[in-house]
């Protein structure tokens, strides 16, 4: 039994069917080929796979697809503006916010939320705000330099 | 030094498609009329699979196929090879058990596959293999590390004797006895190096493709070497011709050890693609990759320390039991052995070493290579031994290190267990570490601590590793099955740019930015203008992969060699285009110049000729004449195969903050030192550094693989029970670097990747215990955890 889901996705107003079980990240990845979020656990714990829904960050393995019926959904392919990087991005890049790469579409998504609710996160804030995202590679100092930089940026 | 060149902060390459969600990981794959595979998995430690009944899971709707260890064995499918042999004391070779890709008959720990099922869709796959019924008769399972060798547990292999795979002894056993004989002093710890599981971020995938006209397979897979799974693979598991199948390693998200291996679930996708006719993909559910992905460390280790009355080390006498779980992985023998008791000597000069280790099979998920594997367990032992000995002798932890120092000048230093160290500077590096982390000043901020109520304690470590493995004849000497060299090409295009092809592979390593760095300034060509290709066996020639902080100084000197094979070819080309003698041309720059004149031609354009050979030395059949011809084409490969190991070494400084009403301890400060020799780029070697500390962090007070010792059942197998340090454990990781040349490699360079898990867990527990001392408590396992370092103060404390 399916149904089928539609909702806005980076801009695009898109529909798909879907099972009832069927994730919000499966309906990403797996039907409408958005492969930048990624899976990275099964209990909703590691954070690779945050996406915006209606501009607020949220794990997408914690949302069934037909929940985000009529819902505006952004992800990491949906934040450069062509060829310009969003600030935050672009403040990854600058400090070696990343290794591997695995986990930097969840990690971006998420702090582009806390950059909007905070302005100019402290350290201890953005280590705080990062809670839910597992990074392995970084040590998380430079993804903390990332954020602090690029939340200056969005908001300079 | 250039802006792109050797030492240069040159921000990644290879971070645009990451931050823009256009990474190309193996789960990202996707190949049409694919179909999906889902393991069906041993819920006992220890059982006889008496019957799988698979009738019901083939009807279900979308299944292709249910496919079991029977079809394994009637398909003629070969183990899961060992590529390191291990001889005992008592010169038998090591117990090494068959182990199919799906298991016959017996299953050995919680989480091998007895069957897996192929359907059209992942949730088809996922429902049907619930439908699979195995009739198990389960049987006692030995989970124990420590009491695997006792008389009357259960045995997980009937010809490993007290499940014992090896009893391998290394050193000098009549020397330390004497050693010990003579010492002043004897110091003793008993430590538990506990089970890690890697959690790379990305869980292992595979897609596997077979061409039935062709005979060709490809394999996608999470690896940090194709060419090793290729050759494993197709010669040990497939019977699948080397030269018809292609292994491609895209974009890894992560692999520290863990995603060196063959496994089996790669295995299964080809062997179901070339059956079935369809292509077959899989991708590890992270529950998966908890109980298949090889663990890590899992030591019991008594050592002794031998003292003189002036605190100098006479003797060091080490013995250990560790776990390789229930089979034996690719490298597992290896990890014990020549990458643990190697090290033991460490920075220090102590005459006289011996080493034993029982490696042992219980009912666990199998053990091998993780980030650092083994030199973390030397480092940990050697660094809380050596405090401990401090503490029992009445001498500063930094005064005894440096009593004990390797001189500058006793380089190469042969140390009592075969490695020739070539180079360092210990005392500068330790100097530079006590500097940065204000260690004269921890007193002022123990007492500002203490005021708060909080115990403040101070904590050293100075490592030593050994990278870039390997020196191929040694290696086979000490039991490798492979050779260990690297390989590389550099390919000119006509129009000057460049395609460098490395047999490395990078999986968060930077290789694409640091490699075009070195060849920028080796062939003076733009750095915008070469190209790194990585991890596909249909475009890189040969490899071995990425493992053992190996890449830079046996991939990038591979590099080194091609490109000058490319000068020397190219001085002959400018020799003709300039009308001089090939001795005559001088290269810099990327200019061919001749010696004391202004004629000069650009290496591009001597690309360009190569393979436009209008005007060239072409042969003409000539002998004479043909002397200084050459073909054209501007294409060179080579193979570095190493003369020693490299010696990284540093020294750590780590500060905590314990409650000590509850036991939470926050690392408040760490200061890393590291000599990693020459740097290419110092962004990424920093950032090597602290993601390395951080997981050092995670063994030292977070991360513990826990199973039921009755069940086998894995009790930390989700990140709600395997604590991975998140950002609110660790602070900012101050590092810094002395730099000592590595005479051995034409960069200079040693490796950087996994200094940080070698250096910090003992850095970290000899703080909590310097923390602690006023209690009186000189041990704590790890991790420390908090309910451990409460107890530790309660069980010390005197009562009230």
């Amino acid at each position: 039994m399916t149904s089928t889901v539609s909702l806005t996705v980076n801009g695009k107003a898109v529909s798909a069917e879907v099972e009832p079980r069927t994730l919000l990240v499966q309906l990403l990845r797996e039907i409408l080929g958005l492969t930048g979020t990624h899976v990275g656990c099964d209990t909703s714990q590691c954070g690779a796979c945050v996406v915006h829904v209606n501009g607020t960050s949220l794990k997408s393995c914690t949302m069934l697809a037909v929940q985000a019926e009529g819902a505006d959904v952004t992800t990491i392919e949906g934040l450069a503006d062509g060829d310009t990087l969003h600030p935050m991005q672009q403040a990854f890049h600058e400090n070696h916010g990343l290794q591997c790469g695995f986990c930097t579409p969840g990690m971006i998504m998420s702090a582009i939320d806390l950059a909007k609710r905070n302005p100019d996160p402290s350290e201890k804030e953005i280590r705080e705000w990062l809670e839910g995202n597992l990074c392995r590679c970084t040590g998380y100092h430079n993804i903390v330099k990332s954020i602090k930089a690029g939340a200056q940026a969005m908001n300079a | 030094m250039s802006e792109t060149g050797i030492g240069a902060t040159v921000l990644r390459r290879e971070d645009r498609r990451f931050i823009s969600g256009r990474g190309n990981y193996v789960d990202d794959v996707n190949r049409p009329g694919q179909v999906y595979a889902h393991f069906v998995r041993s819920p006992h430690a220890h059982a006889d699979v008496k019957s799988i009944d698979t009738t019901a899971a083939a009807a279900a709707d979308g299944v292709v196929a249910v496919l079991t260890g029977a079809d394994v064995a009637a398909d003629g499918l070969g183990g899961l090879p060992v590529g390191w042999g291990i001889t005992s004391q008592d010169g038998s070779p090591m117990i090494e058990p068959p182990w199919p890709i799906i298991a016959q008959d017996r299953v050995r720990y919680v989480g091998e596959a007895v069957a897996v099922v192929i359907a059209a869709t992942r949730n088809q796959a996922k429902d049907a293999a619930e439908l699979v019924a195995v009739d198990y008769n389960p049987l006692p399972a030995i989970i124990s590390t420590q009491d695997s060798i006792k008389d009357g547990v259960p045995q997980v292999w009937d010809d490993a004797k007290h499940n014992i795979c090896f009893d391998w002894g290394f050193g000098d056993a009549d020397a330390t006895n004497d050693a010990f004989a003579k010492a002043s002093h004897v110091t003793t710890v008993d430590l538990v190096n506990q089970r890690l599981i890697p959690n790379a971020i990305e869980p292992r995938s595979s897609v596997a493709d077979f061409d039935s006209s062709t005979g060709e397979m490809t394999l996608w897979c999470t690896s940090q070497g194709p060419h090793a799974v290729r050759l494993l693979l197709g010669a040990f598991v497939l019977q699948q011709p080397e030269h018809k199948f292609r292994v491609v390693s895209p974009d890894v998200g992560g692999g520290f050890g863990s995603k060196i291996y063959p496994y089996a679930e790669y295995a299964t996708c080809c062997w179901a693609a070339r059956r079935l006719g369809v292509p077959v993909k899989w991708t590890a559910e992270r529950s998966e990759s908890f109980l298949t992905d090889a663990h890590g460390r899992d030591h019991i280790t008594k050592a002794e320390l031998a003292l003189d009355g002036d605190g100098r080390f006479l003797g060091l006498r080490v013995s250990t039991i560790a776990n390789m779980g229930a089979y034996l992985s690719a490298f597992a023998p290896l990890i014990p052995t020549y990458l643990y008791a190697t090290l033991f000597a460490g920075q220090y000069t102590t005459p006289a070493i011996f080493a034993e280790v029982k490696a042992v099979f219980t009912n666990t998920t199998p053990v091998d290579a993780y980030r650092g594997a083994g030199r973390p367990e030397a480092t940990f032992m050697l660094e809380r031994l050596i405090d401990a000995a401090a503490k029992e002798v009445g001498v500063d932890p930094v005064d005894i290190r440096r009593r004990n120092f390797i001189a500058p000048e006793a380089f190469p230093y042969q140390t009592p267990v075969a490695l020739l160290y070539d180079s360092g500077n210990y005392g500068a590096a330790l100097d530079k570490a006590l500097e940065l982390s204000d260690y004269a000043g921890f007193e002022a901020r123990r007492k500002a601590s203490e005021a708060a109520g909080k115990l403040r304690g101070i904590g050293i470590s100075t490592p030593i590793e050994a990278t870039g493995a390997a020196p191929s004849a040694i290696a086979g000497q000490l039991g490798a099955r492979a050779g260990l060299y690297e390989s590389a090409e550099i390919r000119f295009n006509a129009t000057g740019n460049v395609t460098v092809f490395s047999g490395s592979h990078s999986h968060g390593q930077g290789h694409a930015t640091s490699f075009a760095q070195v060849v920028s300034d080796k062939l003076g060509v733009p750095y915008e203008n070469i190209e790194i290709v990585e991890g596909d066996t249909g475009r890189v020639q040969m490899g071995m992969g990425t493992f053992g902080s190996r890449s830079l100084s046996v991939g990038g000197s591979a590099i080194v060699k091609a490109s000058e094979k490319i000068i020397e070819k190219g001085k002959k080309i400018a020799a003709h285009l300039l009308e001089a003698s090939v001795d005559d041309i001088e290269f810099s720059g990327g200019n061919f110049a001749v010696k004391g004149t202004d004629k000069s031609v650009n290496i591009a354009e001597v690309a360009f000729t190569a393979y436009v050979p209008h005007n060239y030395p072409h042969f003409t059949g000539d002998p004479e004449a043909d002397k200084n011809a050459l073909e054209p084409g501007l294409d060179e490969q080579a193979f570095f195969d190493p003369l020693n190991f490299n010696f990284p070494y540093g020294a750590y400084v780590c500060e905590v903050e314990v409650d000590p009403d509850t036991g939470v301890t926050e690392v408040a400060r760490f200061t890393a030192i590291d000599d990693v020799g020459n740097v290419i780029n110092p962004m990424i070697v920093h950032g090597q550094i602290q993601g390395g500390v951080v997981q050092g962090i995670g063994q030292a007070l977070l991360e513990n693989g826990v199973y039921d010792q009755g069940s086998g059942q894995l009790l930390s197998g989700s990140y709600m029970d395997y604590t991975m340090p998140r950002a609110d454990n660790v602070p900012n990781i101050d590092s810094d670097l002395t730099i000592t040349p590595c005479p051995m490699n034409p960069l200079g360079v040693k490796g950087c990747g996994e200094m940080g898990t070698i250096g910090s867990p003992p850095a970290v527990i000899n703080a909590i215990i310097d923390a602690l001392s006023g209690y009186g408590v000189r041990h704590l396992d790890m991790p420390a955890t908090p309910q451990r370092v409460w107890s530790a103060i309660r069980e010390a404390r005197p009562a009230a």
